[in-house]
């Protein structure tokens, strides 16, 4: 399910499946894609930051676009205990890996692998900062 | 860091192209006598080979490289050094004045990032501005490549880099009567490109960037997200349209102006030394 910014709208609540993963997009070409992220983090339940928010950065294969700093997107993925992935959709390498990648959070998000929760990712994160 | 106005004053009010420069091997700042006459000759055989002449006309093209001894930062800064080509056509025999067709100058400006981690033969010189056919940087580029067995690259200066500019050059004092702060979007995805031009009265860029900056002589990304967020709000107010979502893509105010493809003006001398440490700046980071 793919929206603009949050919330979703309250009429289709009763008919929307269980959420398992969101993934904030942030393009590194517009100021304004973070911004919209970061007003629609408030909109988001406490809950699912315990491995179930991730922040996907496109655009990083363009580096004389930036509009963002990337040290502003990697201290709002600590501030919210949530991975943060960089990737360039023109790339068509690149795009396939990454869905991959999300597809397999997804699987463990939702339960469909065995042994393995959100949880871990929130434990993941928290490695080298922390010695 | 007192920079004779009268030498620098070629500098100004040119649109220069800027490339991000390797550090150069073996340059000796004592043959730069030689050095002209070895890129003139070079020069001269490229054109035997048929580049850009015109069949019958006699295009002598004379090369001078020079030294610009107060264009540094720090004592640690190479000086600048100037190369430029001048046309001597066979028709103004009795006419001395010979036309200069491109100038390109390299330097650096508190560029001690760059010349503190090398060794002994190199020659830390990373920015190189270019005014003049493109050709022509070409051939003189390719002489240095060869020759000091250095690498030249576009430098292209990003949207945030652009709006560091803005919100600095926007703060600058200045005497007498000042041009619009002028700030040019791109808007991507369109079917026709749409371009922004949004332009700010000086003194109200000026008041706005006093309100936001903490420590005169500091500025923090910080600082310069929050001016850009207002000029951003204020845009947004009048015509609901988010810039923030666009490119920044050109950047003019009355002390210089900028684009992103890396083409520089810098308009007042007063803050040359200013432009060109921000512009080393960006030529050491695409360096390394």
């Amino acid at each position: 399910h793919l929206a603009t910014s949050l919330p979703l709208p309250s009429e289709r609540d009763h008919l929307r499946p269980r959420i398992d993963l969101i993934v904030f997009m942030i393009d590194i070409k517009s100021k304004y894609s973070l911004k919209n992220v970061e007003a629609s983090l408030a909109h988001v339940d406490a809950s699912f930051f315990l491995g179930k928010v991730c922040f996907l950065v496109t655009g990083v294969g363009r580096v004389n676009a930036c509009s963002i700093e990337t040290n502003a997107v990697c201290k709002l993925g600590e501030a919210y205990c949530s991975p943060v992935l960089f990737c360039e959709l023109e790339l068509e390498g690149i795009r396939v890996v990454t869905a991959q990648r999300l597809l397999r959070m997804l699987q463990i998000c939702a339960g469909h692998i065995p042994g393995v929760s959100a949880l871990s990712f929130v434990s993941l994160m928290r490695n080298s900062d922390d010695d | 860091e007192n920079v004779d106005p009268q030498k620098t004053a070629f500098l100004l009010r040119k649109a220069w192209t800027l490339y991000s420069v390797t550090p150069l091997y073996r340059f000796h700042r004592a043959r730069l006598r030689d050095y002209a006459r070895l890129l003139s000759a070079f020069i001269a055989a490229e054109k035997q080979k048929g580049l850009a002449v015109e069949v019958g006309v006699e295009l002598d093209i004379k090369v001078a490289v020079s030294s610009l001894a107060d264009l540094r930062g720090s004592e640690q800064d190479q000086a600048a050094v100037l190369v430029q080509l001048s046309l001597r056509s066979q028709a103004s025999s009795r006419n001395s004045e010979d036309k200069l067709v491109w100038s390109g100058w390299f330097c650096s400006v508190y560029g001690d990032d760059l010349s503190e981690n090398v060794p002994e033969d190199f020659t830390c010189l990373p920015l190189f501005l270019t005014h003049g056919a493109e050709s022509y940087t070409s051939m003189v580029g390719s002489w240095f490549q060869k020759t000091f067995d250095c690498c030249f690259r576009r430098l292209a200066i990003s949207p945030l880099n652009l709006s560091w500019m803005v919100a600095m050059w926007a703060g600058c004092q200045l005497d007498g009567a000042a041009s619009a702060v002028e700030l040019v979007f791109s808007v991507p995805r369109l079917s026709q490109p749409l371009d922004i031009s949004y332009a700010i009265h000086p003194e109200d860029a000026k008041a706005l960037w006093d309100t936001v900056q903490k420590t005169p002589g500091e500025i923090t990304q910080e600082e310069v997200n929050v001016f850009m967020d207002c000029l951003y709000a204020h845009f947004h107010r009048h015509f609901k349209i988010h810039l923030s979502a666009a490119k920044l893509v050109k950047v003019s105010t009355a002390v210089a102006s900028a684009h992103c493809d890396g083409i520089v003006k810098i308009l007042h001398s007063q803050y040359l030394p200013g432009v060109l440490m921000l512009l080393t700046e960006l030529a050491i980071s695409q360096i390394q």
